[in-house]
């Protein structure tokens, strides 16, 4: 399933909203969820999961190529452990207990 | 917001704002979001938000665990686990504002 789908999805579920409303609320969900992560908070949707962020140290990476040492610089990445329910129902259990 | 945790609550009241929707209807949108995501994910498709991150889902083989506690042998039951993989425009955005300094 890929973005417009998740839209179309929604839409026909929804006859009074129009298209670029759905659109406007799916991209604001995803947005305020990125934007959230850009600030370094957590994102918890109990029962599907959870969004954070994460520190990677600083390292002395080499290229590959040249065999060269570079210093990398600690980043941070986002971070996502699905939920206990929907881990359960990915694995047959429907009513997640 | 809540102190440093986004909750449902918070994506509600940004959908609130942002379409002018009542809360409780803007609840249940973001409820039907994620219940999509979620049933897309369960019957085994992969999901792919452009710009934001990709769920998909992988099948683990069975295995032989240990209990570390105890050293005890214990069988792990081949399952299906979730992975998510956020698009570059996430990792930048994320690895942008935490930047330090």
């Amino acid at each position: 399933m890929i973005r417009s789908e998740l839209v179309q999805k929604i839409a026909d579920e929804n006859p009074r909203l129009s298209q670029r409303d759905v659109e406007r609320i799916v991209n604001t969900i995803f947005d305020q969820v990125t934007e959230a992560m850009a600030q370094g908070h957590r994102v918890e949707l109990r029962g599907f999961g959870a969004f954070s962020v994460k520190k990677r140290d600083g390292r002395i990476g080499r290229n590959p190529r040249t065999g060269e040492a570079v210093e990398v610089e600690e980043k941070h990445v986002p971070f996502f452990k699905a939920g206990k329910l929907l881990r359960e129902r990915l694995n047959g259990n429907e009513a997640g207990e | 917001m809540s102190e440093n945790t986004l909750t449902r609550l918070d994506l509600a009241e940004a959908v609130h704002d942002e379409v002018g929707l009542s809360r409780n209807d803007s609840a249940a949108l973001v409820e039907s979001v994620l219940g999509h995501i979620s049933d897309a994910l369960v019957r085994g498709e992969t999901v792919k938000i452009s710009s934001f991150g990709t769920f998909s889902v992988r099948d683990k083989a069975a295995r032989i665990g240990r209990n570390p506690k105890t050293g005890e042998e214990v069988p792990i039951h081949p399952r299906r686990v979730l992975t998510f993989r956020s698009s570059h425009l996430m990792k930048n955005r994320v690895a942008a504002g935490n930047r330090k300094g």
